[in-house]
């Protein structure tokens, strides 16, 4: 090691460009790595195909069939076992592959999973990570394509955590398998093979409950987690070419909910616009409008607005996908709207 | 591995575990009694699921059982839950929703929980406690712990879904589980006929290449046999048994229901066949315990639970300010 790279690490731990699938893996790997109590369970995720996107190549074949564990095709049963171990002392990670397939398991889930502390006064808890990936825009019809993390919020005792960026999910993934409550971990997968980023060697964590400023703006806020946050900062240039300075913040996770930062940041700019891929009727977003109009009504220069997809099931055909999702036009406007 | 034998009365089991297994079945049997005179005097109210009629089944598994091994039930679990080892003074706050209930009065009767004596998890929704007994099976399996677990549920259970990929994975994992399904021949309203396409639900446990038992839930050598045979096997490694065990249920679906679905008959020769009864009367022909020494036994349980009522009845109710704890390691989160 040459005297210089020994001042960089000084400075900031090493990094290195990956994508995101990429980094979901490193998660993965680090966290088996650390503790015994940590394991895997889900369908086809042994070595060589590693899971249906490869997600998880190389896993079993370092850690074994035991800790990277393939299920059958069997939701119920691999939330369910996930939930048992996790209440007696493991730290499961549970691939549940799509997250409509979530609706399968959901009695295991929203029944079992995000109640078991309460109902047992504390006695027992929950340590288990759901991973799971969705997102329209893939051609794959309605029941491959949802955002149903509104649902999921919607359920307390669940924490919901979306990575937008490479270091963002592998450090949130990280605290979540740590942490010891259920979380659902919600990846979209058009960012596992979306633009590379760096991202942090070693045991990198980013705390759940934290926003990010994607990028700072004083005229408004635009809100969002996941994929949409890159529509967000595209529509925050095109903004900025006509003056309009848009501060862009990733929530990141929608429980715990970094209320301080999005009232904080809508405080300071006195506008806000809410962008979410999840059907815009009962989204997150009408959450976040109805907090902030109650909470910041006399600093509102504008009403709250959202931006989300239809009242409708994800449809098939590119052309109507393409009008189901929100678009980066459609997010243009109606931030230009606030300011005519 | 043989599909579905018949269990048989085991010859020759230990007096002392006979005269153990009719303590604790009697200690069931009175603490029922107790719980539905306290409601037809009015003293408490809310939802109670007589186990009246299957006392015999936790008490024999409970002879085998180690304390630290693990049990899963269902809302109709009482039985289960002392058999397991729960003690009554925090279970019966719980059902009274008291401060100092096992779980704080935050489970209720339906959701009892108590990892000190094994007892993990109690769940209102029939058949979710299958593939969470696998995972307990499986965190036992991979701590290489030795602790077997014991799942139980009705017969009504073994027609969702999650009974199937419970069964299906436990056998593909060998796990060391013991699924009991207390077939008391009723599902809710429904009898088993009528929602159940097979005579025996044992037999179901060929379509998972699982050992399987039909044993005579209410016959204690019988079934103290087949509870050895399971928890054994899951002891030594070769994996989980499914056992059906045949019983009774006393009452209805819940306390105040007519029963007008259970034929008068039926229901008067099961009463007449009562296990507890009977259990007692074996013992004494046996010779294996004197009538004085069971009604000491039995006078010192219904002080037990007298002491157990008396302490429930006192406490204070759960607290507004707990309503906010426990919904996350942080408490609740906005």
């Amino acid at each position: 090691m040459t005297v210089q790279s020994d001042v960089r690490d000084a400075q900031a731990p090493a990094a290195r460009e990956m994508m995101l699938i990429q980094a979901i893996n490193e998660a993965l790997d680090v966290a088996l790595g650390l503790d015994d109590t940590v394991f895997q369970l889900g369908e086809d995720i042994q070595d060589p195909k590693g899971g249906g996107f490869g997600l998880h190549k190389g896993l079993s074949t370092k850690y074994g069939l035991e800790r990277v564990r393939p299920t059958p095709i069997s939701e119920q049963a691999i939330m369910g076992a996930a939930v048992g171990a996790a209440i007696t002392g493991m730290r499961p990670v549970a691939e549940i592959m799509l997250m409509n397939f979530l609706s399968v398991c959901g009695d295991q889930l929203i029944n079992h999973a995000a109640k078991l502390r309460y109902m047992s006064g504390g006695q027992t808890n929950v340590p288990l990570t759901v991973r799971t990936t969705t997102g329209a825009g893939g051609g794959f019809g309605a029941q491959h394509s949802d955002m149903l993390e509104a649902s999921l919020v919607h359920t307390p005792g669940l924490k919901v955590v979306v990575p937008s960026t490479p270091a963002d999910a592998k450090g949130l993934l990280l605290s979540s398998i740590f942490d010891d409550d259920p979380v659902v971990f919600v990846e979209m997968h058009h960012l596992y093979f979306a633009a590379k980023g760096p991202v942090p060697e070693g045991d990198h964590r980013v705390p759940l409950g934290q926003a990010r400023i994607a990028r700072p703006g004083s005229d408004v806020t635009l809100i969002s987690w996941g994929k949409q946050v890159h529509d967000c900062l595209a529509v925050a240039e095109n903004l900025a070419a006509d003056g309009i300075d848009a501060e862009v913040l990733d929530v990141r996770s929608l429980v715990p909910l970094d209320l301080d930062a999005i009232l904080g940041s809508v405080g300071r700019t006195g506008r806000a616009v809410i962008v979410h891929e999840a059907v815009r009727r009962n989204g997150f977003g009408a959450e976040l409008a109805a907090t902030i109009s109650e909470d910041l009504f006399g600093q509102l220069h504008a009403p709250v607005r959202r931006v989300a997809a239809a009242n409708t099931p994800v449809p098939y055909a590119s052309s109507l996908e393409a009008a189901y999702l929100p678009s980066r036009p459609g997010i243009e406007k109606t931030v230009r709207d606030l300011f005519g | 591995m043989t599909t579905s034998p018949e269990a048989t009365a085991v010859e020759g089991v230990d007096g002392d575990v006979l005269a153990g297994i009719y303590t604790t079945a009697v200690k069931i049997k009175l603490y029922d009694e107790k719980y539905r005179a306290t409601m037809r005097a009015g003293k408490i109210g809310g939802m109670y699921y007589s186990p009246r009629g299957q006392e015999i089944i936790p008490s024999a598994i409970s002879a085998v059982l180690a304390p630290e091994d693990y049990v899963l039930t269902i809302y109709r679990g009482v039985h289960d839950q002392i058999a397991k080892g729960v003690p009554l003074r925090t279970l019966t706050a719980e059902f009274f929703g008291r401060a100092s209930g096992s779980c704080k009065g935050k489970g209720g009767p339906m959701h009892i929980t108590d990892p000190s004596s094994g007892l993990i998890v109690t769940t209102g929704v029939v058949g979710s406690g299958m593939p969470i007994g696998v995972g307990v099976a499986l965190s036992a399996h991979l701590r290489k712990s030795g602790q077997v677990t014991v799942v139980n549920f009705g017969d009504g259970a073994s027609n969702i879904g999650a009974f199937h990929e419970a069964l299906n994975l436990a056998s593909v994992w060998n796990l060391p589980v013991v699924f009991v399904c207390q077939n008391n021949r009723y599902a809710e309203y429904t009898t088993l006929a009528d929602g159940t396409s097979v005579e025996r639900i044992a037999d179901r446990g060929a379509a998972y290449s699982m050992r399987s038992i039909h044993v005579d839930g209410n016959d204690p050598e019988a079934m103290y046999g087949a509870a050895r045979t399971a928890i054994d096997a899951a002891r030594a490694g070769d994996g989980p048994t499914l056992v059906e065990a045949m019983t009774y249920r006393f009452f209805g679906h819940v306390m105040g229901d007519g029963m007008e679905y259970m034929p008068e008959e039926e229901l008067r020769a099961a009463m007449e066949a009562d296990p507890v009864v009977r259990m007692r009367e074996k013992l004494l022909a046996a010779g294996h315990r004197s009538e004085a020494e069971l009604t000491r036994v039995e006078d010192g349980l219904r002080a037990e639970i007298e002491d157990a009522f008396e302490y429930a009845m006192s406490q204070p109710m759960a607290e507004p300010e707990e309503l906010t704890t426990d919904v996350y390691a942080e408490g609740a989160i906005r």
